[in-house]
């Protein structure tokens, strides 16, 4: 009998392995196919012309492969709507955790969860038919489809994900240090400020990456919001094209297995590992800075 | 009334079973899409027997479905490439053109674009970012030009009877569909783009090119500039089931479909 319960305990067991073994087997395969199919284009271009050309042209004759105006698309993109969305997630995190009482923290908290919820090409729509015009009209603009427009709509992305780990930072700092702050006189506003943000920083840092990971790899909204211009920004409105809408706009009509199928697989790679670096800083700064009771600040 | 339901469901097993064998795949351009749609609708009304799928994954996604075998009938707005043609030849594949319609490409501005028409020329101009200022033309305020993603049947097309070589400016704007960059134009009275006829609503506003308006009648006499012709491929020559829609596709009737689409028919 006991051997039985045993063996029905490693079986059981087992089962939760290959479980988890599953999710590592399908990014080890997504991994492998995207480095087969993208990697071929070197054998073209070499890795610093296709990472610093200025010019993607890539069904011409002959083709042009640089795809640099589309890495500085990425980058402004994310960076503006980090600019946006870090401040609003952070403070809306503090409010929720600091601030709130229980009845208005049950009122906001499954609102700001409910735009995580939102399909991403709803709010893309939202961008091109609400916010596009409207930019267009207030700044007196060429377009409305711009960075500017992009970046909000990935800060209305990034929010939720960036407000809601850096709530769980905030909350998770020991209660023993608040107490202590108010117990030597510290108002409110400086025991947030100086005990609580810094002792939730290693948290909310993770949560900026993530949200910065987010924006990065988001596809639709750009597609539909920020212009599509492949060329470097020199103004906040200027439009622009990030490396997913340029993936998700031509991979249909790509010639299977062609220079340009291969070209764009390579683009993939290069997001890849944008996110993967953005992935390990959060993992390594959560590791870091570890908060291990009251003792570790 | 319930009697009339066994019956039919006894009819609808019957055919079913007996002609279930029948089905058709067709995959391709997103600009033929709408053509072939109409035309299966049209056809499977006449042959409730045959079962047609119908997807819109672009010219080079059919080609590439028609290669590996996994769609019978592939959409092209474009003529295969000779890469295309080789790698099919190597997996026992003879790619089979046959012309299906005519589509003719317009540029579109917003409504209230004072500019009447364009040349050629000036509209090579434009989308190689040479002019900035609707001003030059006759308008007003800067030029913000709108192109298709570069690898679309419609951009290699315009690229080809229009760009002649030259390259679309990097500033041009990209959207990734005929519907996207009507809807970008309807939505900004500084924006030029450049979509098939079949698209063409009064919410934008088409340009005549070289004096000549692009539509059925100038597409398929040839007058109009810039227009192309669409393709169907199949893997050898069509036969069964596949030759019969084949065969209704190019019929009067299949033509008239054409038509109604927004495209233009073959004349024989």
């Amino acid at each position: 009998m006991a051997l039985a319960r045993k063996t029905k305990d490693q079986i059981i067991q087992n089962i939760f392995f290959l479980t988890a073994l599953s999710s590592i087997i399908a990014l080890g395969l997504i991994m492998v196919y995207l480095f087969l199919e993208g990697l071929p284009i070197f054998e073209k271009v070499s890795v610093t012309n296709f990472l610093f050309g200025d010019y993607w042209y890539p069904t011409s004759d002959p083709p042009d492969f640089g795809i640099f105006p589309l890495i500085a698309a990425s980058v402004a993109v994310t960076l503006v709507s980090s600019a946006i969305a870090i401040p609003l997630g952070v403070m809306t995190a503090i409010y929720l955790a600091e601030i709130a009482g229980p009845r208005s923290h049950d009122f906001f908290k499954p609102i700001v969860e409910l735009l995580a919820a939102l399909p991403s090409v709803v709010i893309g729509f939202f961008g091109m038919v609400i916010v596009a015009p409207f930019l267009q009209e207030t700044f007196n603009l060429a377009t409305g489809l711009n960075l500017f427009n992009a970046a909000i709509m990935l800060a209305f992305m990034s929010v939720p994900t960036i407000c809601s780990v850096s709530e769980d930072a905030i909350y998770s700092v020991p209660r023993e240090l608040k107490e202590a702050s108010l117990a030597l006189g510290a108002t409110r506003w400086e025991t947030i400020s100086r005990v609580i943000l810094p002792a939730s920083l290693s948290g909310i840092s993770t949560a900026v990456i993530l949200g910065m990971s987010r924006a990065i790899g988001e596809t639709m909204v750009v597609l539909m919001v920020a212009g599509g211009a492949a060329m470097i920004p020199t103004s906040l409105f200027d439009p622009v094209r990030p490396m997913p809408s340029s993936i998700a706009a031509e991979m249909a009509e790509a010639p299977f297995r062609g220079d340009h199928y291969h070209a764009l697989f390579a683009i993939g790679i290069v997001l890849f590992i944008f996110t993967l670096i953005f992935n390990i800083i959060a993992a390594h700064i959560a590791e870091k800075h570890k908060q291990v009771g009251a003792a570790t600040l | 009334m319930k009697k009339i339901i066994a019956l039919f469901a006894l009819a609808m097993l019957i055919a079913g079973s007996a002609f279930a064998e029948t089905s058709i795949t067709v995959n391709g351009s997103t600009t033929v899409l709408p053509i072939m749609q109409k035309m299966i609708e049209a056809y499977m009304k006449a042959n409730p027997d045959v079962k047609i799928s119908l997807s819109g994954g672009g010219s080079g996604n059919g080609i590439k479905s028609l290669i590996d075998g996994s769609t019978d009938i592939a959409m092209a707005s474009r003529a295969m490439k000779d890469k295309e043609i080789e790698l099919a030849k190597s997996k026992g594949v003879e790619p089979n053109q046959i012309v299906v319609a005519i589509d003719a490409i317009v540029p579109i501005v917003h409504p209230s674009n004072a500019v009447s028409a364009v040349t050629l020329d000036q509209l090579k101009k434009i989308y190689m970012g040479e002019v900035k200022e609707w001003k030059e033309l006759g308008g007003e305020g800067p030029v913000v030009v709108i192109s298709r993603d570069t690898s679309s049947g419609t951009y290699e097309t315009w690229e080809g009877l229009v760009m002649k070589k030259a390259r679309v400016f990097p500033g041009a704007m990209l959207q990734a569909s005929n519907g996207a960059v009507v809807q970008a134009v309807s939505k900004n009275k500084n924006a030029i783009g450049y979509i098939g006829v079949g698209y063409l609503d009064a919410s934008t506003k088409a340009l005549p090119v070289d004096g000549i308006m692009g539509n059925a009648e100038t597409a398929a006499s040839g007058k109009y500039p810039i227009s192309r012709d669409l393709y169907i491929y199949t893997n050898g020559a069509p036969k069964d089931a596949i030759k019969k829609l084949v065969d209704f596709v190019l019929s009067a009737d299949g033509q008239k479909i054409v038509k109604e689409a927004g495209f233009v028919p073959l004349t024989k």
